[in-house]
């Protein structure tokens, strides 16, 4: 697999994929070409800002949407951030933002910062009612409501596009878990990417902001060529992402085909060979490269160190996992084990040896960490 | 929920996740069928493990309340 030494396996894409091959040469053409200030008159200048349109354009047909619509910004998280909260301040309603329990923390922080949180709850799959999440954008105060394209930890779609919110409730959505991969719904005012998740350069996020939409810079403004970004564009890693984006699109049809058996594959077997284990989210409408399964009685810790050691990188949501004490409040959210947590998700080139070599070794690893326990 | 009565009350306050839903399992066969069993933990992982732990394993979750100290109670019958 490319990205990962020999022998290893990165099954871990959702929290960053190796730069596609279809960006590496335009990255290293436009260190070259790209390094000038855009907004300069002169020939090395007038380069650089040919480049960045021209990552605009590419990036807005990939997605769908005018070129005028697209910034870009120093990461998801600030785009999630810019989208969000430029929508709370354009509102004329209220600072409340009725969002899902399941939004990714940036949403989270975003709200506790800058407006006042109104959470809605999901299913046990993960999945916000959209009617739910309607009902409560008619409340007082409310001037946003913000919904996730797909869940980043357990691959459920939501219903973005289904929402019909009064008219002056604007939608945001955080599409960063499924941007390039499916097709952007319908009905947002301001939408975010991420492009170290589609394999571009880590340190490039998009902002979408529609044409109408009552959106108002919530951070200090600056004087680029973008009136909604801030400070010196980094135009060969945006070139970059764009020209990933353009790829991951042109080839999502087979990959996700590819990917969602793959997936398959790995909930069934998952499900059989190991037990007292549970596989979440949504089986069928969801992320094509994405899976989640928690086990009993296993500290997720010690999961993921065990599979490194065995050359497969994979990522967990549990408490045990060394970065925070309290559980993943996605997991938290749905009601589902909280513990003994996984999250696989594929590279664009994971095959089904891959797969299988993690299924494989699964029952006899969780078998011994719990044996390690006397269960 | 202070009515309940629990046949057993396991200590798990110091116990990191995922500890003590491995005490639930260790102790359910210490009471008879019908009877409560509860867990005392901190680790806030405990409010989702225990109910999930009840549901994967066909147990009752009852449901929670605090001990004496204010540390969160975790109760549970026994069904099998």
């Amino acid at each position: 697999m490319t990205g990962a030494a020999a022998g290893q396996r990165d099954l871990d894409a959702a929290s960053a994929q190796p730069l596609h091959p279809a960006a590496r040469e335009v990255f290293l053409a436009a260190l070259d070409r790209g390094y000038a200030d855009p907004r300069r008159l002169h020939r090395a200048g007038r380069e650089a800002r040919l480049l960045l349109d021209n990552a605009r354009e590419v990036t807005a047909a990939a997605l769908g949407v005018r070129p005028d619509e697209v910034t870009f910004t120093p990461s998801g998280t600030h785009a999630v951030h810019l989208g969000l909260l430029g929508l709370v301040r354009g509102s004329r309603r209220g600072d409340v933002v009725v969002h899902a329990a399941v939004e990714h923390s940036a949403v989270r922080h975003a709200v506790a910062w800058g407006a006042r949180a109104e959470e809605v709850p999901v299913t046990g799959d993960g999945r916000v009612h959209g009617r739910d999440l309607v009902e409560r954008a008619g409340g007082p105060g409310v001037g946003v409501v913000a919904l996730q394209t797909a869940n980043h930890e357990v691959g459920t779609v939501q219903p973005v596009g289904d929402l019909e919110l009064p008219d002056d409730v604007p939608l945001f959505t955080d599409a960063c878990a499924s941007m390039g991969r499916l097709p952007l719904p319908d009905g947002w005012a301001a939408a975010a990417g991420s492009a170290h998740k589609w394999g571009g350069p880590a340190g490039v996020g998009v902002l979408l902001v529609r044409k109408r939409a009552r959106w108002r810079n919530p951070f200090p403004g600056d004087d680029r060529v973008d009136e909604r970004s801030t400070g010196f564009e980094n135009v060969p890693a945006v070139l970059a992402a764009a020209a990933s984006l353009q790829a991951v699109v042109a080839e999502r049809d087979e990959v996700n085909a590819r990917q969602h058996d793959l997936v398959e594959v790995v909930r069934r077997r998952v499900a059989a060979e190991v037990p007292d284990v549970e596989v979440v989210g949504d089986p069928r409408d969801r992320l094509p490269h994405l899976v989640t399964f928690s086990c009993l009685y296993v500290d997720g810790e010690a999961l993921v160190t065990e599979l490194d050691r065995r050359g497969l990188g994979v990522a967990s949501g549990s408490a045990c996992t060394a970065s925070t004490l309290t559980p993943s409040h996605v997991l938290e959210a749905m009601g589902v084990l909280t513990h003994g947590n996984v999250r696989l998700s594929l590279q664009r080139d994971t095959t089904r040896a891959d797969v299988d070599a993690l299924c494989d070794v699964l029952p006899s690893i969780i078998a011994e960490i719990r044996s390690r326990v006397g269960l | 929920m202070s009515s309940h009565d629990p046949a057993l009350e396991l200590d798990c306050r110091e116990l990191p996740c995922p500890m003590p839903v491995i005490e639930l399992a260790r102790h359910l066969t210490d009471v008879a069928v019908g009877q409560l069993l509860a867990v005392v933990a901190r680790d806030p992982a405990a409010a989702v493990d225990v109910p999930a732990w009840c549901r994967m394993k066909g147990q009752d979750y009852v449901g929670a309340d605090t001990a004496a100290d204010g540390v969160p109670r975790y109760v549970v019958r026994r069904t099998g």
